[in-house]
């Protein structure tokens, strides 16, 4: 970690508490699912429950969290995904392993007719390795979360995940199969890659990552080199658990680049828009950028002077290609902490100095539009907090803090056999 | 805009005129594609080359041998123009243009002008523009000035009744060579009920006399979409249904994604991963039932336009005894010099090609005229073709996609401009869109390029220009581009690249060199 002011260091303490106090507050102690979203009602989302699971060693080394209450909270979530119904069931909890991605709260049951979630069952699953490595005690419990981890991991069936496919499918549906959303180019998933390359019983063949990695797209965007996304959490939630610096797969080698650096390029890129601002919206700039998937205003159409302004309800948000209206994720520009420390500290204090509203408690809302709030002197803030929000934005202070998530998936074999597998070399792997 | 009562009554009073106007209209355009009581040329002894099919293709090849002193006969069944002309490019574009002009009154404010209030669309000017258009248009292909160059035009069904002959108006024509080049027609997918309910095809619906208040779009192809906004902009509440997860689909996922947040901007129901099921009629309305994934639901229309493909005509023209092996899904087969299975008998245009374009059409045509008349041996796969898609944005590509570079091993870099960075698209007010040009990596050499842009089929022709002659883009960087112009694009691309080759080693060296010639120059 870079040298801080105290006061940067007070700040980051402030907002990774403020994450970390979600997985408490919004969370079912006697399953562990954690809920999608701070609102009333709001189902469990497996992807917040894997970030949730990493967060508790981060709790715990923080002193937020006894060892022993994270371990029981932990056990109690393992518990419950071990056991859970597996089948073709429209209201069962998973099928080959994989899991639904919104579960109900209590029943952990199926909701909303949700799609079996590939890439959500590998996020939940980089949460079980994270606690499977940290718990490594002999205690009793601690000795059946790591027997828990590996076999929760070992049942997916990620071969059959491909749906006779080059590359891993996105979703399945027992009402209608797998799903056909032409889920192509760079994405968050190198994560869900790596974990289905390691499985000791139904792995993914070398070719399905080379597959996947052929749909990229290197471009120059305002003069920075890099692997195109538009929406910044691309660039982070993989990077939440595996630490890119300096390894590299095939595509990487040819382009003389990492995947952390691309990151770093990608966060250039964002703050360059805002600066550029080609469609002038209010409050971007230097110091205020961030463009993710996230909550906004809502789906509108608003005539502001000479422009109607479309807005958008949750939404994939990315530059240059937009999707833009005007509404910043703030917890996607923290999250940049660790690639470019420098303009995400400047930003941060940016926020803070000039939207208290943004940051009350210093518990960072999915997203806040100062466009709209010229028309609506209340609609500055996006409604509710998002749990992968919060989730990644404790990951990533973290490892910039101490790299601890980092250290603890260096130490997985899996984590290191899958990125072996895809390819990837140099660095931490020698 | 809604006139005053005293232009209401003006205008009912000149509307017998324009009616008048009209039937002319329509009677020029008849006289110069499929004249009344035309009586076909008595055959000629043998032809050199006889073409089936006046389209773009059957044009340029009856023409191109007409000019080089070939005895040349020109068959068409239908109207002389082909699709192009009479239910394709020309009528479409045509309608873009009116559309695009009412969109463009709605955002008056957007360019400094005063908002117009209520704009009232008035669609009968509009296809009468239309019918206008393509009357002008016909002139220079018309049915006169193709026999005035030498050209025996026969109208009629043609049918082969053996190798090196055709029957046409039960007239035989023999030949030394044969070109077919007879298109495609529209393809109509097979769903419940769609005949009984009835629909639209580009070959019916520039005959609309009536907005369909209600528009429901069948396809997010290149017509699709065109005609999804052009109709949105006219008025009609239009939905689009498409069953794939994007429009365009093999188009970059970029300018599909823009072109899709510009039809939603205009206010279209999009409704993608979405396949149309059946349609009935209920009175005067149609009902599409629709499954998206395990999500059933109806639309109400007015009407159904259904844009999904097209399918190359190969029916009745009795190739077998012609020896000419055909699929009724792909065409006729050619080889790479556009010769058929009977070596005297060549095809050129949409029976044929993957890509059916005029402009494809034409480039073949040329081929396959000069391998057949004049033992070329030029061949089809040395084309470099580009393609538009004239929405608003424009949607255009040439040369290489990444990922067919990918699939062939070439690492790719791309130089992507954002238009937003373009003076003249700003001052346009047109800034929505990109240039990506495709490098072969760690070189200036042009693969490809793709442009979403209000202007990207006038601005790809430079980018064609530079693939065809071989050019890089650091060539392009020395040709001085008019400023302000949206095509200074490409300049700023390769701007960009010239940047990529600072090597730190470079600048160094230019520095100290700046530095040593202070104190010495």
């Amino acid at each position: 970690m870079k040298n801080l002011e105290p006061s940067d260091e007070d700040l980051l303490e402030r907002f990774q508490r403020a994450a970390f106090n979600y997985f408490m507050e919004h969370a079912n102690d006697e399953n562990g699912l954690v809920a999608d979203k701070s609102t009333q009602g709001a189902p469990a989302s497996i992807a917040a429950v894997g970030f949730g699971l990493s967060g508790y060693p981060i709790g715990v080394e923080r002193g937020w969290l006894t060892r022993d209450a994270a371990a029981k909270r932990t056990l109690a979530t393992l518990q419950f995904f071990w056991n859970s119904e597996q089948s073709e069931d429209p209201f069962a909890t998973g099928y080959k392993g994989f899991f639904y991605h919104f579960l109900d709260m209590k029943s952990g049951k199926r909701v909303w007719q949700s799609e079996l979630s590939m890439i959500d069952t590998a996020l939940l699953l980089a949460g079980i390795l994270v606690v499977g490595t940290y718990f490594d005690q002999d205690g009793a419990n601690e000795r059946e979360i790591r027997h828990l981890a590996d076999a929760i991991y070992a049942r997916v069936d990620w071969q059959w995940a491909r749906g006779g496919q080059a590359t891993l499918r996105q979703g399945w549906k027992p009402e209608a199969g797998f799903l056909h959303y032409g889920w192509e180019g760079y994405s968050e998933a190198i994560i869900l890659y790596v974990l289905g390359l390691a499985s000791p019983s139904h792995p993914i063949t070398d070719d399905c990552y080379e597959g996947w990695t052929s749909t990229y797209q290197w471009e120059n965007i305002y003069g920075q080199e890099f692997l195109y996304a538009g929406p910044l959490f691309i660039h982070h939630f993989s990077h939440a658990w595996i630490d890119f610096a300096e390894i590299q797969d095939p595509f990487m080698r040819e382009k003389n680049c990492d995947y952390f650096e691309n990151t770093r390029r990608a966060t250039f890129v964002q703050q360059e828009y805002a600066r550029r601002n080609p469609y002038g919206y209010e409050g971007y700039g230097e110091n205020c950028w961030g463009f993710s998937a996230g909550e906004g205003p809502g789906y509108k159409n608003i005539r502001i002077g000479s422009k109607t302004r479309q807005f958008f309800g949750y939404t994939a948000r990315g530059v240059p290609f937009g999707p833009d209206d005007g509404t910043i994720c703030p917890s996607a520009m923290l999250s940049s902490l660790p690639f470019a420390p420098d303009i995400t500290l400047a930003a941060l204090r940016h926020l803070s100095s000039h939207y208290p509203q943004v940051i009350a408690n210093h518990a960072l809302p999915s997203g806040f539009n100062p466009t709209f709030q010229s028309i609506d002197p209340t609609g500055l803030v996006t409604e509710g907090r998002l749990g992968l929000d919060q989730g990644i934005t404790l990951l990533m202070i973290e490892n910039f803090r101490s790299g601890l998530i980092w250290k603890l998936m260096r130490q997985c074999p899996t984590i290191a056999n899958g990125l072996s597998r895809a390819g990837f070399a140099g660095g931490w792997l020698k | 805009m809604t006139m005053p009562k005293s232009e209401n009554n003006m205008q009912q009073n000149i509307q017998p005129a324009i009616e008048a106007r009209s039937d002319q209209i329509d009677a020029a355009y008849m006289k110069n594609v499929h004249p009344e009581g035309w009586k076909n040329p008595k055959p000629a002894g043998v032809y050199n080359l006889v073409v089936i099919g006046a389209g773009p293709a059957g044009l340029v090849a009856a023409r191109g041998a007409a000019a080089l002193g070939a005895k040349v006969a020109l068959i068409e069944r239908g109207a002389i123009g082909g699709d192009c002309l009479n239910v394709g490019c020309v009528p479409s574009k045509t309608l873009i243009r009116t559309a695009r002009t009412y969109a463009d009154m709605r955002a008056a404010r957007n360019y400094g002008a005063q908002d117009p209030g209520v704009i009232d669309v008035d669609f009968q000017m509009a296809m009468e523009r239309i019918r206008s258009i393509r009357a002008r248009i016909s002139k220079s292909d018309s049915i006169k000035r193709l026999s005035e160059e030498g050209i025996d035009v026969c109208l009629g069904a043609a049918r082969f009744s053996g190798p090196t002959s055709v029957v046409v108006d039960n007239q035989t024509l023999h030949f030394k060579k044969a070109l077919i080049a007879t298109g495609a027609r529209p393809m109509i997918p097979d769903v419940a009920g769609l005949n009984d309910a009835g629909y639209l095809t580009n070959e019916t619906v520039f005959d609309l006399t009536e907005l369909p208040r209600r528009l429901l779009v069948v396809g997010g192809g290149p017509l699709g979409c065109e005609l999804a906004q052009a109709f949105c902009r006219l008025g009609s509440q239009v939905t689009i249904v498409q069953d794939e997860a994007m429009f365009l689909p093999g188009e970059e996922r970029d300018a599909a994604q823009l072109l899709s947040g510009s039809l939603a901007r205009d206010g279209i129901e999009i409704r993608l991963n979405t396949t149309f099921e059946s349609a009935r009629r209920e009175g005067t309305s149609k009902i599409a039932s629709l499954r998206s994934v395990d999500y059933a639901s109806t639309i109400e229309c007015d009407a159904i336009l259904v844009g999904v493909g097209r399918a190359p005509n190969v029916d009745n023209l009795n190739l077998e005894a012609a020896g000419v092996r055909y699929d009724s899904a792909e065409g006729i087969s050619v080889n790479d010099f556009l010769q058929t299975t009977n070596n005297r008998i060549y095809a050129a245009g949409d029976v044929c090609l993957e890509h059916k374009f005029t402009h494809t059409a034409d480039a073949s045509a040329r081929i396959a005229l000069q391998n057949a008349l004049f033992l070329g041996r030029k061949r089809l796969s040395s084309l470099t073709i580009p393609w538009c898609t004239y929405t608003d944005p424009e949607i255009a590509h040439v040369g290489m996609y990444v990922r067919e570079a990918t699939a062939k091993g070439i690492a790719i870099n791309t130089i992507t401009i954002l238009m937003h960075d373009v003076d003249r698209a700003i001052t346009d007010g047109e800034e929505e869109g990109f240039v990506k040009i495709h490098l072969r990596s760690g070189t200036d050499q042009i693969l490809g390029a793709t442009m979403v842009a209000r202007h990207a089929g006038e601005m790809i022709n430079d980018v064609t220009l530079a693939i065809e002659r071989g050019l890089g883009l650091r060539a392009l960087s020395k040709v001085i581009h008019a400023y302000p112009t949206q095509a200074e694009a490409f300049k700023k691309a390769a701007d960009a690249y010239n940047r990529t080759r600072l090597t730190t080693t470079l600048k160094f060296l230019s520095k100290r060199w700046l530095a040593w010639s202070r104190g010495h120059l």
